[in-house]
Parts: structure tokens; C-alpha cells; sequence
């Protein structure tokens, strides 16, 4: 059995986000249900780490813990040193949800004001972060668009300018592209990864896909249902600048094949 | 054959197709109604012209019957037409206005005077409602004791007879000491007082649609739209505002059409049972009492008119505020 904690015992000074033993139990009407146990990781500032596991493993629950839209029953989580809830407050992150989840009644600009309008952004100031984040994600000129007027793809990337718009260091994201087409996919993810370059934020990525976990991150961590549990943390040493075609190589599928494995060890405890 | 000899004609016969597409099915149903009801009038009133016949002792073909039949003084059930040159006559053919005792006043022998009665209360009526039905399903949102306690009360007052308390308001509102003092302060005059009773009637009626409507429109924000609202830590009135209020906006108005569709007829009901003087009510009332047929009718297809007029424009406004939202077009 591999042994997650050990990869933590290298306290690099003021992790990102630390989890130490989290357990998450939710109470159903068919009794108690397992959501994350023993949860131990690390993560340090400008990592790309990306959760990987079938369905029911977590993932995404332990990225709603992060985010403090969910609160463990045991454990100790922080994010930028504080409580998630703390952090929340403090806009320690965005939030990017599997759909993009755009407000049909608002057009693009206004779905990016949406945070800035809440957290209480001057108009001016509006505007400019609108402009700043639409270039970011290759989108301008659709900021009077309505959200329906553009593809599936446009709309994920201005779910994520709506993340960016109020330049929190975190940017969690929820199995963002899970239903886009392959090649979209590839594109985003791809632009994704110059994003986070020239941006230096910490990313959470959750996925099932181990093409995409492998090629976007720094750190992927690998998950197993029933409980939800860390089965194996890798550090892929693959370069920081990653065209598409290193999918090919060796190495990247040295790291592809040790996700997998980790993957089929946790479908092992079941019966 | 050139695109510019064929596009002309060819545009043209596509117009008319698609006008004949939207009009054809309606106008056919209208030839139906109009036979049906033509028919019904024929078999309801050749009864009484035949008795005519008898005790008068005269003779008359078959096309003098039905001739007859269609154009009794007090049919049993009005021919088209009849309601048709009555409707005419009440409006168009009637002032509006006429002098009495010496100043102009409103001519109780035209229609629109009496829908006139009957929309002010009506548009009041439907403003309290709406304005109440919002205010209720905002705080059964909000609040659990006010989701418990307030719905099976909402749903129990619809469950009264309007037609029984109708009455009693009229009673209870026209001797409240407050209303009368600005009557005798000269702030309202005694048509406006008479109109407050209708009004309330009407948004007796009118509120509970818009409850039930908005209820659903504030809950029907997904979990993950609330969810987002969490990642920015919005407040609950922040979230009420940019997010469950435009969501309840398309709910809304299905919800004003039927709303006040109902405020109408609850006006025309505060009308009968309280000798109403003006109004729709009123003239089915004297209708009645005089076994004018045609002029129930007449009463009632104006009734008619002004709830599509008023379900329409609020269709058109509709449509304007949901463009506005980004709706496809």
C-alpha cells in the first residue's frame, strides 16, 4: 500500500492548502457514507495539482472542502494558513464548475462583473479587469454576447475569466472541460497551461481524464472510492512548458501508467 | 432561370403560405364556433317563435322561422350577429360622455363607460395582488416558519367562495371610519371609495397565482448557481437580487397572465352581489334582471376583450423584459 503522508514530511515554509487526516461523513437516510477519509496532502504555491479517481472517490468533495462549500467532520484543513471558511472570506479562491454555470440573464462582461459586483469593485475598475481577463482566455469582443450565443468551449473559458476577474491565488477547478469534445478539450487545456504560466497560480484540477490529469500537472493526486481515499500522490517531473505532442513520450507515459496503476490498486479493495 | 425572375414570386407565395399557415387553422376554428353557435341559437329560440306563431295564428315558411328565431328581442341564446350590432351600438354608436344636471358625466348606455368601471379596479386589484404575491413568496423563500404557516393559508383563501364574502367586504370596507374620513376630507371622492371594495376583491383573487408563481421562480436556481454565490461569500440579499430574483423573472410572468385574468373576473364578481351601479357586473346584473340577452352577452365578450387586452400587453412586456435578459430571440 502506498503511503501518502510520507510525500507531505517535506514541509516546504506556508503550504497553500495543507489537509491533515480529513474526514468527511455524510449522514444519508442509507446510513453514513464515507466521503474522504484519512486525507493527507500538500500543496505548495504555483503547483498544478490535479485530482484523479472514478466516480464516488472524493475528488470533487475534497476540492469543495478546500473551497469550504463543504465542512469536514474530522481532520484539520487550511488554505493560505487560515480555515477554508476564513480563506473564503479573504477571496483566496475562484471557482470553476463542471458547467460553466453562466447567468443566462447576464451577458458575458456581466457574468465576469458578477464577483466584482458582490465584492464591491468600483465601475471603473470593473471594466478594466473585464478587458484584462477576456484577453486572458482569448475572448474579447464576445463581452456583449449572451452566454447561449457562444459554443460550449467559450463558455467554459469565460467561466474561468469569471474565476480570474478578481485575481484570487487559487483557482479550484471541477472537472471544468469533462464535457467538451476531445479536440476542444486539447485546446483548452492547452490554453489552460499558458494561463497558469503567465499567471503563477496554484491550481486544483479535478478530473477523470489520465491523459489530461498527467499533461496539465505538476502533482496528481490519485483517488479510490468507498471510502474516498489518496491512494497515490506522483510528482511528475515532466517540463513546465508542455506542447501537445509530449502525450508521446516515454516519459509521459511512464507517469500515465503509474496513474493507472494507482487507479486499478484502488479498485482492488473493492469486493 | 435567373435567382432574380424566380425570388419575387416565389418570396410572395412563401408569405402567403406562412400567413395562410397562422391564420387558416384560426379562422377555421372561428367558421366552427360561430356554425356551432349559430345552430344552438336556431334550435334555443325556434321554440318561442313557434308559440309566437300559434297564438297569433300565422303562417310562416321555414326561412321566415329561422329568419324569426335570429332576430328575437330576448332570445334565449343571442345569434352572432345580434351580439355583434349590440357590442357596436354600446360603443361606437353611443357618447361616451353626456350632459346631466347641468355637467358631463360618464353614459351608462355605452360599454366601454362600464369596462372602464370594471379595468380601474381591475389594474388596482392586480397591482395590491402582484405587489403581495411577490412580497408573500419573497418571505417563504426566506423564511421556514413563513414557508410552514403562510402557503396552507394562501391555498385556504381561494378555497372561499369569493361570491359568498364579496359582500361582506363591500359592507366592512365602504364603513371604515378611515376611508370615509378622506371622503369627507375630500381626498378621494365617492367613485374612488366605491372602487377600493372591487380592488380588494380583485387582489383577493389575483394574489395567489403570483405566490405560487414566484415561489418556484425564487427556488429554481440550481445548486451549483447557489453554490458559485458561496464562493464569493454573497450575502442573502445579494443572492436574492443577482440571482433568484432574475431567475424568477420568466415565472413572474406566466404567472401576472393568469393573475390578471383572475383580478378581472374578480371585479366582475364584486360587481353582482353589491347592486353595483357601473361596471361589466353591473350590466350583466341589469341583464338579467330584465332578460336582456343580448346584452349579458354583449357584457361578457367585452369581459373577454379586455382580459386578452390585458393578458397581451402584458405578453408584449414580457417579451421586451426578456430580450432585455438575453433571451433568444
Amino acid at each position: 500500500m502506498v503511503q501518502p503522508a510520507t510525500a507531505l514530511d517535506a514541509a516546504t515554509p506556508g503550504p497553500v492548502i495543507a489537509a491533515r487526516n480529513l474526514d468527511l461523513t455524510f449522514a444519508t437516510n442509507d446510513g453514513p457514507v464515507h466521503a474522504l477519509r484519512d486525507v493527507n496532502l500538500t500543496i505548495d504555491k504555483g503547483e498544478f495539482v490535479s485530482f484523479i479517481g472514478p466516480s464516488g472517490c472524493g475528488k470533487t468533495t475534497l476540492l469543495r472542502v478546500i473551497a469550504a462549500l463543504e465542512h469536514p467532520t474530522g481532520g484539520t484543513i487550511t488554505v493560505n494558513g487560515m480555515t477554508p471558511d476564513a480563506a473564503r472570506i479573504q477571496r483566496a479562491y475562484g471557482y470553476v464548475f463542471q458547467a460553466a454555470g453562466l447567468y443566462p440573464w447576464r451577458s458575458i462582461e456581466k457574468n465576469i462583473k458578477l464577483p466584482l459586483e458582490i465584492m464591491g469593485f468600483d465601475r471603473a475598475e470593473q471594466d478594466r479587469r473585464v478587458r484584462d481577463v477576456l484577453a486572458l482566455v482569448d475572448l474579447e469582443g464576445f463581452g456583449k454576447k449572451f452566454p447561449w450565443q457562444l459554443s460550449g468551449g467559450m463558455q467554459q473559458r469565460a467561466s474561468i475569466a469569471r474565476a480570474l476577474a478578481f485575481d484570487a491565488d487559487i483557482l479550484l477547478m471541477d472537472e471544468p472541460f469533462g464535457a467538451l469534445d476531445e479536440i476542444v478539450r486539447d485546446h483548452l487545456n492547452e490554453q489552460l497551461l499558458t494561463l497558469w504560466a503567465r499567471t503563477g497560480k496554484t491550481i486544483g484540477f479535478v478530473t477523470h481524464s489520465i491523459p489530461e490529469a498527467v499533461y496539465l500537472s505538476t502533482k496528481i493526486v490519485v483517488m479510490s472510492p468507498r471510502p474516498g481515499r489518496i491512494t497515490d500522490i506522483i510528482e511528475s517531473d515532466l517540463p513546465r512548458a508542455r506542447p501537445l505532442d509530449i502525450r508521446d513520450t516515454p516519459e509521459f507515459l511512464a507517469i500515465a501508467h503509474r496513474v493507472r496503476e494507482g487507479l486499478r490498486a484502488g479498485h482492488a479493495y473493492e469486493d | 432561370m435567373s435567382a432574380a425572375l424566380t425570388d419575387g414570386p416565389a418570396r410572395a407565395s412563401w408569405a402567403l403560405t406562412g400567413l395562410m399557415r397562422g391564420v387558416l387553422p384560426v379562422l377555421s376554428v372561428l367558421m366552427a364556433i360561430i356554425a356551432i353557435w349559430y345552430g344552438a341559437s336556431m334550435m334555443m329560440n325556434r321554440a318561442w317563435t313557434l308559440d309566437q306563431m300559434q297564438r297569433q295564428n300565422i303562417d310562416m315558411t321555414p326561412i321566415e322561422i329561422i329568419a324569426a328565431a335570429m332576430t328575437q328581442e330576448r332570445p334565449v341564446l343571442p345569434a352572432p350577429h345580434q351580439v355583434a350590432a349590440e357590442i357596436w351600438n354600446t360603443t361606437i354608436g353611443e357618447p361616451i360622455m353626456r350632459e346631466r344636471r347641468g355637467q358631463m358625466q360618464g353614459n351608462p348606455r355605452n360599454l366601454i363607460f362600464h369596462a372602464y368601471h370594471t379595468l380601474w379596479p381591475t389594474i388596482l386589484g392586480f397591482a395590491i395582488g402582484g405587489f403581495l404575491g411577490v412580497l408573500l413568496a419573497v418571505g417563504i423563500v426566506h423564511s421556514r416558519a413563513m414557508d410552514m404557516s403562510v402557503m396552507p393559508w394562501a391555498i385556504a383563501s381561494q378555497t372561499i367562495p369569493i361570491l359568498a364574502i364579496a359582500p361582506i367586504i363591500v359592507v366592512v370596507v365602504s364603513n371604515l371610519p378611515a376611508l370615509n374620513a378622506a371622503v369627507d376630507q375630500g381626498w378621494i371622492s365617492d367613485d374612488t371609495k366605491l372602487l377600493v371594495p372591487k380592488a380588494l376583491i380583485s387582489s383577493y383573487l389575483s394574489f395567489f397565482p403570483v405566490v405560487v408563481g414566484m415561489v418556484a421562480g425564487l427556488r429554481s436556481p440550481q445548486a451549483s448557481d447557489l453554490d458559485l454565490m458561496r464562493t464569493y461569500s454573497a450575502s442573502r440579499s445579494q443572492t436574492f437580487w443577482k440571482l433568484r430574483l432574475p431567475a424568477a423573472v420568466p415565472f413572474l410572468f406566466t404567472s401576472l397572465k393568469v393573475s390578471i385574468a383572475a383580478a378581472l373576473v374578480g371585479t366582475i364578481v364584486a360587481e353582482l352581489p353589491t347592486g353595483a351601479r357601473f361596471g361589466l357586473g353591473a350590466r350583466l346584473l341589469t341583464g338579467s334582471y330584465y332578460g336582456q340577452t343580448i346584452q349579458i352577452w354583449s357584457a361578457l365578450f367585452m369581459a373577454a376583450i379586455c382580459a386578452a387586452a390585458l393578458v397581451m400587453i402584458l405578453g408584449a412586456l414580457e417579451r421586451v423584459v426578456l430580450k432585455r435578459m438575453g433571451a433568444r430571440a
